[in-house]
């Protein structure tokens, strides 16, 4: 069961998205994001479909992978469609039901709206996939740095992220250790309903805080005595370098966003 | 040869309870350190022996006394990162103690704490993955290793400070025999090559084996002081201690108990081996 937890789940490769600059990725990520909102038509989300197809053409990444990231958001993607396709007010009424109305707005509403949500979501893993969780901070780190003008702990806050993705093995082998160790002295996890099952659960999650909590003393301790003094006067291994395939990228990203907002303007 | 380490009647007490005396874990301790030697510090719990090394390098700073790294006083804040720098400390945990989720970014942390230049770090990096022999897990998740490499990794990326000095804090306790072995094997050539002096904590009295000097703390205080022959010698004293001695050599005591005229000094096999067989040869009639 815990093996299954994929947060930020990294599939190395050689390609030119896993090559591009972190900062790049998340800027086209975050362009990607505005051209789906702008987008209002059949043919301004074909043009995005179409963006995120090619991107995963070059990415190598497996479409299985890429649906298999939908599954946990499956839910609110129904319930967004079934909400949007049943209380959408318009003109066209296809068919009604007591007090339920499905429109041809409502219709129209809801296939889009769960198309937003699976681009978006697919934008997003693709990213993730392409990008260690290292560069990732890193690229963070390097774009927000402007903030610590006014004061945003930047590098604290990646630090932090990156000891989190860090630990996240150690902490899943520790749950797997704890929970074998308190069924050998006969706890049950699986049987009862959710509250009881809930409550299983604190034998779990007392002795793993606490030993989070020592592994952290440690590690200060290991980080202190390895000179770390914050984030003034750090240098780095792997220098973040913006090479000519970054420009080329975000100049077709711009490009991408300013035709959807044309075609928008146009009534497209 | 000059002094890495010296402590002037060092005292350390940890925070006690209200309206309780605070018990002091080091209650004198005067050392002096070679440079370029491979000290091995033994104790049982609670001796002190963990407390001494972490007032090594400033993670502890003495409630009386001094310690001095190469002259620097480790109470004077300004010196901090300096004395960090030169006395690199290794502990416990190897899980604890690495950073990041890639090899090589974890053996850069200490340089790039230091502002070091990325060509340097590069070259530091590298080398001293070459000097604990991980140089083909560059790019390894550390995670996915063992307790021994795991280990080697933490002790590489105190190595990439360059430092003087290495504090090795019960750094095999956690390891199988096979991973305390590697990570012997690689302090002691780090100690050979590299003329890194070497502080090894340690409840494993053969660890001291190899040792230049062996130093038994007990209650706060330092017990004994010598080469490992010197020490292990004085079987009922260290027993006394709460501490056991080598395997050749607790033979060799009990030997001797029985009325063999050996030595107590022959501490590895062969020389244990070869006592024996002198003994016996000497004596025809035993």
């Amino acid at each position: 069961m815990l093996k299954d937890i994929t947060l930020g789940q990294y599939f190395p490769g050689n390609t030119v998205a896993h090559k591009l600059d972190p900062r790049t990725k998340i800027l086209l990520v975050v362009l990607y994001i505005v051209a789906l909102f702008t987008a209002k038509s059949l043919l301004t989300y074909g043009i995005m479909a179409l963006c995120l197809a090619v991107c995963v053409r070059i990415s190598r990444v497996g479409i299985r992978q890429l649906v298999r990231g939908l599954k946990p958001v499956l839910f609110i993607i129904i319930f967004t469609g079934v909400l949007n396709l049943l209380f959408t007010p318009g003109e066209t009424e296809l068919f009604s039901w007591g007090f339920l109305h499905v429109t041809g707005e409502g219709l129209r509403n809801a296939v889009f709206m769960v198309l937003r949500i699976m681009l978006l979501i697919m934008g997003t893993f693709l990213m993730t996939y392409t990008t260690s969780p290292i560069s990732l901070t890193d690229g963070l780190e390097r774009l927000l740095n402007g903030l610590k003008r006014f004061h945003v702990p930047v590098h604290e806050l990646a630090m932090m992220m990156s000891i989190a993705l860090r630990f996240i093995p150690t902490l899943i082998e520790e749950t797997d250790k704890i929970m074998s160790a308190q069924k050998a002295r006969g706890a049950d996890f699986e049987s009862g309903n959710l509250i009881q099952k809930a409550k299983a659960l604190i034998p779990i999650l007392v002795p793993l805080f606490i030993s989070a909590f020592r592994r952290a003393d440690e590690l200060a301790t290991a980080m202190e005595c390895r000179c770390y003094h914050g984030g003034e006067g750090r240098t780095k291994l792997h220098v973040l370098r913006y090479e000519s395939r970054d420009y080329v990228a975000l100049t077709i990203g711009v490009l991408v966003v300013a035709a959807v907002a044309v075609l928008r303007r146009l009534g497209l | 040869m000059s002094t890495m380490i010296e402590t002037r009647d060092l005292r350390f007490a940890y925070p006690a309870e209200e309206q309780e005396q605070p018990v002091y874990a080091l209650k004198g301790v005067d050392l002096r350190i070679e440079k370029g030697s491979f000290v091995v510090v033994l104790g049982h719990n609670g001796s002190g022996k963990s407390t001494l090394a972490k007032t090594m390098n400033a993670v502890l700073l003495p409630a009386g006394g001094k310690v001095y790294v190469e002259g620097l006083d480790t109470l004077d804040e300004r010196l901090l990162l300096e004395i960090r720098q030169r006395v690199g400390m290794v502990f416990q945990n190897p899980d604890n103690q690495i950073v990041a989720n890639v090899v090589e970014e974890d053996v850069a942390f200490a340089p790039e704490n230091l502002g070091v230049p990325t060509e340097e770090i590069r070259r530091r990096v590298d080398e001293a993955l070459k000097a604990v022999g991980m140089s083909g897990f560059v790019t390894h998740a550390p995670h996915l290793l063992s307790g021994g490499q795991k280990q080697r990794i933490a002790i590489a990326g105190v190595i990439a400070m360059e430092p003087a000095c290495v504090v090795l804090d019960e750094a095999t306790a956690m390891l199988d025999p096979v991973g305390r072995q590697e990570v012997l094997s690689t302090i002691h050539r780090l100690n050979r090559e590299k003329g890194i002096t070497v502080v090894l904590i340690t409840h494993h009295m053969n660890e001291a084996e190899e040792a230049d000097r062996v130093i038994v703390m007990d209650a706060g205080q330092v017990a004994m002081d010598g080469t490992p022959q010197e020490v292990f010698s004085c079987v009922d004293r260290l027993c006394s201690m709460g501490l056991t001695v080598p395997d050749t050599v607790d033979l060799l005591d009990r030997l001797q108990k029985d009325g063999v005229q050996v030595p107590l000094d022959a501490i590895t096999v062969e020389a244990c081996a070869d006592a024996i067989a002198a003994a016996f040869s000497a004596a025809p009639e035993n």
